[in-house]
């Protein structure tokens, strides 16, 4: 088994509408030998919203984390949520940047100096880590079902930013599922907006995009969505009764994160990939699992 | 300082490159809610219609996919440029989505007070100030249910470095 650490940053989903998420994202990495260090005191990295407002101050909400995690001593910080990785990426650009490290840290009370490197979870366990190493480790193949993965549209985007995968048709997900034993669909709309938080003051926005996303998982066969994103679970898996009642689908598809299927292959304890938590039910996908 | 220079100092994008190849608005999800496309706020800028643009609910309405800066086939990262024409909209007291306008002010709110984001928190005050409390009371049973909300702010133990950071970009008063 390889070992590794890095620092963990969780984001503020992992201790509220994703806990799921957080806890099977640990659990998984716990079986894998990869050692999550968490930031200690990390404060919200700003989400959409602050770089709707302004780029030095978003920058600078997530500079704070950035400078915490250097001092921790790793070459990487990973973290589960794309919306937490684009901003704190970003923002490690901006303060590698002599025209703009200094408005960004006179925001800060202790300046970043040399951000460590953010990745997402998903990159260092398929690039640092290795999907053939995974695979070696797989106890129970998720026998067959059949899963189209979903990565959101900033996991991979834009490329010059994310360096992840193909930015378009990005494989990551596809192939870690294929290793866990699931037969993984294609998927034309892996990169496709879900309508991101827009759900709250424009939901029909995220009735529509979601609604899309939903639609065409089902005309793919698919038994189940696999995805990467709290925002994207939280439109697909939630709204989903909303959604449905609009026409899109006709029948129920549960919406996993990717670390709860691949964690029930590595074989960790069911209890702490949070199944419950999940608002479809994902019943008949884990009985055909457990065969 | 005319519009297009201004955008393009900002946003440290050449949006005279633009030849309107439409690219950006063909892949761009949102346009069906968008009263004017985004190819089109680009030839806005290049003309100079500074009030057109920023009183668009477009400005508002993209989400930041990344779907059009990815696809720009001159290199323009669009999404910049529409961030930058929120900003500026903002700046000029323009809000022709008030609760998106809102939803933001609410979340980063939030954020200055606790250091994280306290979700349920927001969603009350949010729901409160827009008149919207009907909108997802659907959702309620399920997220109850499923314990999706946390009734209490989980603030971070050095809560004032995150609002001296709030703090400070006001007394700059950054652009």
């Amino acid at each position: 088994m390889k070992k590794t650490t890095v620092a963990y940053y969780p984001g503020c989903s992992a201790v509220g509408t994703s806990v799921e998420y957080e806890k099977s994202t640990r659990a998984v990495c716990d079986a894998l030998g990869i050692q999550l260090e968490e930031i200690q005191d990390w404060s919200c990295c700003g989400s959409s919203p602050a770089h709707t407002v302004n780029h030095i101050l978003s920058a600078a909400l997530s500079g704070r984390n950035l400078a915490l995690a250097g001092s921790m001593g790793h070459d990487t910080v990973a973290t589960p949520c794309p919306s937490c990785l684009i901003n704190l990426r970003t923002s490690a650009r901006k303060i590698e940047d002599p025209k703009l490290c200094h408005k960004v840290n006179a925001l800060l009370e202790d300046p970043c100096e040399n951000p460590v490197e953010p990745k997402s979870v998903l990159q260092v366990i398929v690039e640092d880590y290795g999907v053939d190493e995974v695979a070696r480790l797989i106890r129970k193949p998720l026998n067959g079902l059949k899963v189209v993965c979903y990565y959101g549209c900033i996991m991979t985007r834009p490329p010059e930013l994310m360096r992840f995968d193909d930015p378009e048709n990005p494989m990551a997900m596809d192939d870690l599922m294929e290793a866990a034993g699931a037969e993984v669909l294609p998927f034309p709309l892996k990169v496709e907006c879900c309508g991101a938080s827009s759900g709250i003051p424009r939901k029909d926005i995220v009735m529509r995009l979601s609604g899309k996303l939903l639609h065409a998982a089902e005309e793919c066969g698919a038994d189940a969505i696999v995805s990467a994103c709290p925002l994207c679970q939280m439109n697909l898996d939630l709204r989903q009764s909303q959604i449905r009642k609009e026409g899109y689908i006709s029948k129920p598809i549960p919406v996993f994160y990717f670390t709860q299927l691949l964690g029930t292959a590595l074989g960790v304890d069911k209890r702490s990939l949070r199944f419950d938590k999940l608002v479809v039910s994902p019943k008949r996908c884990l009985e055909k699992i457990s065969g | 300082m005319d519009f297009v220079r201004e955008v393009e100092e900002r946003s440290g994008q050449k949006v005279a490159r633009c030849y309107q190849c439409g690219n950006c608005t063909a892949g761009c999800p949102y346009n069906f809610a968008y009263d004017i496309p985004v190819n089109k706020l680009m030839r806005y800028i290049q003309s100079g219609k500074r009030d057109k643009a920023l009183e668009s609910k477009a400005v508002w309405l993209c989400g930041s996919c990344q779907s059009c800066t990815t696809r720009c086939p001159n290199n323009i990262d669009v999404c910049r440029v529409m961030d930058v024409l929120r900003h500026m909209a903002r700046e000029s007291g323009k809000k022709s989505e008030r609760k998106v306008r809102l939803f933001a002010d609410t979340f980063l709110e939030s954020v200055e007070k606790h250091g994280r984001v306290y979700e349920a928190g927001m969603m009350a005050k949010f729901a409160a100030q827009s008149g919207n409390v009907l909108g997802d009371l659907d959702l309620a049973p399920m997220v109850l249910a499923k314990h999706k909300l946390k009734f209490r702010p989980h603030p971070i133990r050095k809560r004032k470095a995150v609002e001296d950071i709030f703090k400070r970009f006001r007394e700059n008063g950054h652009k």
